[in-house]
């Protein structure tokens, strides 16, 4: 080649290929990471050769926190994990020491517990649909799915008194009883929900632009996925029929009617597609929930780790005794180790317990399911433009939060 | 080839339902230096694995017909405090994705020496877990591929969940 | 921003309230927001861009992804001790005029967390303007926040906000440090002493276990 051009010479000619090559960081504050994550692209003109997630960018030492907390100043600290699930959260956390403590929770809080669940799994996946949709260009849905989460935060502020970081469930059972009228509220939401869904689809599932950016982008086997252990939509999309509510059923679980929606295409279409019937699904439970309660009391029979009722207190002196033992010593649990896994809105949330027989744990670790659904990024990712890397990170629905703890 | 079968009061072999403590217990006849004491409380079966072995028990549940524990859920470390010896544990927690039991593997490490070999040749979902446990503990995995910090910041110092890591740690930390 | 450092370098004593008012009109009725969301807190943001509680009638249109083009960082959500730098290097970026709401306990003071893990107070890295109780604010206290700040940005002077040249940014304050007044930063002091916080944290000092 040197040869054939006049290159004059103080030039020095080094044959060395092309570096096509570059390294570029997707970084921290970015508009579609969904919180801050920092990727490290490899990217070869436009395709991605390595993608390697650069995490804990929003750690917060919640796991060290929890060893210096009573078990139920805890629940306060798992609302802020995922902070589009906390009922999920919480639910995990509560049902682990319930485990230990070996409580019998009344019917009626299990109940309002699945109903609870359900309308947050409904919650988290309108906030993936709108940001999902908004990376990929349809802005119209992002507020269409707000407006429809603005009703669900009004219900569940109406239970708990938080829109966001509800803390609704207390180790035995609930915070406090539903207001009234709220079954009719939530019927009333249930009600107009599927046509919301309806709309969602006419917008997005029938649109070819949408189509075209997420039919064969992502793929991830069935085998590879289990292998990277993947959880929830992310591995009902790629054709595994594993839901934590049907193998390890809890809450009552068991008693419900619903279907477990999967996918077998594998790509960021499927998982889209298991989302959008998994909100139908848990509209389902709702409804079922709904018809089964039934007035009853709404805390175990514990009262040593069960708060007694206001009135009681004001008027018993032991039920004074056993408030005061609570909220100023906390309860003992027994020794012991404890992991309760729990089909949150992302995938299998484990929630890993571990007693000394004090009033506070000695280890508290939450396995979160977007932890490990995000090691699975760089496989998804190889080959794939960068404006799918956009797409890929949105199906797999990740909250830092939860990553990084 | 260890079969779980074990049979019952009609003295018929009962082969479809290999729960897991009944299959650890038959591991644990099978081969003795792999399985230490076995635990069962709270309707989960824990089974301390000496260290050595961990690969080994590992790939057995993984690959056996009655375990067929596909999916690792967790890997999780956990500091009994500066006086106990041995001061860590790692809890790898088992699931089978057709199955649906669960089971715990638990192997102890002394302060001194907290080695202990990778798993990711397993499941490759350990290499994020094994390298958040590195992070927060400080327990070395051998023969991982990527072993740095995935939580706190690259540069560090200590090891933040050890029991003697105080709640706000050290100042001052310059932020470079 | 031309205009005013032209206008202050030259005429330092001419009064400039009619202009005054007319640039802090055009400043404070557009406000747009760098994405700055960080958990929970930016949840509610979101919210509070949403439908229901509309944020863009208060001229924040858009929420600008990079910060060149920004005007106010809403800082939402906890700063942890590794995205500190960042948040700076965001700041830095951001061209004068420019304010900063930290929305939320957790980037006001820390919030619930006083490990070690998370930077107590924002206001340690940037200065602050409007800060924001709550976990999280509801999307009207992060609206009224933002006509505080509308209201704070009425008052200031077009001399007040100059562009700061690329220099003296650059000699910014390292994050995490206080302000030291004879010049040093966290880079010549002296890092080798490293003792844990002499004030343990409360939950340390409680007598059960």
């Amino acid at each position: 080649m040197s040869s054939t051009l006049n290159i004059p010479p103080q030039f020095e000619v080094v044959d060395r290929p092309l570096d096509t090559q570059m390294t570029i960081s997707m970084g921290p504050q970015h508009p579609s990471t969904h919180g801050v994550l920092r990727l490290e692209l490899v990217i070869d003109g436009e395709s991605v050769v390595k993608a390697t997630p650069d995490i804990g960018y929003l750690h917060t030492g919640m796991e060290k926190l929890f060893e210096y907390k009573k078990y139920q100043q805890g629940i306060v600290i798992t609302d802020r994990m995922d902070y589009l699930n906390p009922l999920g959260n919480n639910l995990g956390y509560v049902m682990a020491v319930e485990k230990l403590l070996g409580l019998e929770i009344p019917e009626r809080a299990q109940t309002i517990r699945v109903l609870m669940c359900e309308l947050q799994r409904i919650a988290s996946h309108l906030v993936w649909l709108g940001t999902h949709a908004l990376d990929i260009g349809a802005m119209t849905v992002f507020f269409y799915c707000f407006r429809e989460r603005e009703k669900i935060l009004n219900l569940i502020e109406a239970a708990s008194g938080g829109r966001l970081t509800p803390s609704y469930f207390r180790i035995g059972g609930l915070m406090m009883d539903l207001p009234s009228g709220f079954e009719r509220r939530v019927k009333q939401f249930l009600d107009g929900f599927p046509n919301s869904v309806e709309e969602f689809h006419k917008l997005l599932t029938g649109n070819r632009i949408f189509q075209k950016r997420t039919q064969g982008v992502g793929r991830i086997s069935a085998e590879d996925a289990i292998d990277w252990g993947l959880s929830g939509p992310c591995l009902r999309g790629s054709g595994v029929n594993l839901d934590i509510r049907r193998a390890n059923p809890y809450t009552g679980y068991e008693n419900y009617d619903f279907e477990v929606p999967t996918e077998p295409d594998c790509d960021v279409w499927a998982r889209y597609m298991v989302r959008m019937r998994e909100m139908k699904e848990s509209r389902k439970i709702s409804t079922q929930a709904l018809a089964r309660l039934k007035p009853g009391p709404i805390k175990a029979d514990a009262p040593k780790v069960v708060l007694p009722d206001r009135e009681a207190m004001k008027t018993h002196m032991d039920a004074l005794i056993h408030h005061f033992l609570i909220v100023a010593e906390g309860f003992d649990v027994p020794e012991g180790e404890v992991y309760h896994p729990i089909e949150a809105s992302k995938g299998e949330l484990g929630v890993y317990v571990k007693s000394n027989g004090g009033p506070k744990p000695a280890r508290v670790h939450v396995r979160g399911p977007s932890f490990v659904n995000l090691s699975a990024l760089p496989q998804m990712v190889e080959g794939e433009m960068i404006a799918d890397v956009v797409a890929i990170i949105g199906s797999l629905d990740i909250v830092l939060g939860e990553i990084d703890r | 080839m260890v079969t779980a079968s074990v049979p019952d009061e009609n003295n018929t072999v009962s082969k479809e339902k290999a729960t897991p403590s009944l299959l650890v217990t038959a591991l644990q006849r099978e081969h003795p230096q792999w399985i230490g004491e076995i635990a069962e409380a709270f309707s989960e079966v824990t089974a301390m694995v000496p260290r050595e072995h961990i690969v080994e028990v590992c790939t057995y549940l993984k690959s056996s017909e009655e375990g067929r524990f596909d999916f690792l859920a967790d890997i999780c470390g956990a500091d009994r405090g500066p006086e106990e010896e041995p001061r860590f544990e790692v809890n790898y927690h088992l699931f089978s994705t057709t199955k649906h039991h669960r089971v715990r593997l638990k192997v102890l490490l002394n302060e001194s020496d907290v080695h202990l070999p990778t798993v990711t040749g397993v499941w490759r979902t350990a290499n994020w877990h094994e390298r958040e446990t590195f992070d927060l503990f400080g327990v070395i995995f051998d023969g991982h591929p990527d072993l740095r910090r995935i939580l706190l910041p690259e540069d560090w110092q200590g090891y933040a969940l050890r029991k003697d890591f105080p709640l706000r740690g050290y100042e001052p930390y310059s932020l470079k | 921003m031309g205009l005013e450092n032209v206008i202050a370098e030259a005429l330092p004593e001419v009064l400039t309230t009619r202009l005054d008012s007319l640039i802090n009109w055009a400043r404070k009725s557009s406000l747009w927001p760098a994405t700055f969301g960080l958990a929970c807190c930016a949840i509610e943001m979101m919210n509070a861009t949403s439908s229901r509680n509309d944020l863009a009638r208060f001229g924040s249109e858009v929420f600008r992804a990079s910060p060149r083009q920004a005007d106010v960082m809403i800082v939402s959500g906890r700063v942890s001790r590794k995205m500190a730098p960042v948040l700076r290097r965001i700041y830095d970026q951001m061209p004068e005029p420019k304010w900063v709401i930290s929305m939320g306990a957790c980037a006001t003071s820390g919030g619930v967390f006083d490990n070690y893990a998370i930077v107590q107070g924002v206001d340690k890295i940037v200065p602050v303007d409007v800060y924001i109780p709550g976990c999280p604010p509801r999307p009207e206290m992060l609206i009224h926040a933002v006509m505080m700040l509308q209201d704070k940005v009425g008052k200031e002077s077009a001399r007040d906000r100059k562009d700061v040249p690329e220099e003296e940014a650059r000699r910014a304050f390292a994050p995490g440090t206080l302000p030291v007044t004879d010049g040093s930063t966290a880079s010549e002091s002296d890092t080798s002493r490293v003792r844990p916080y002499t004030i343990a944290s409360r939950h340390e000092r409680r007598r059960s276990s």
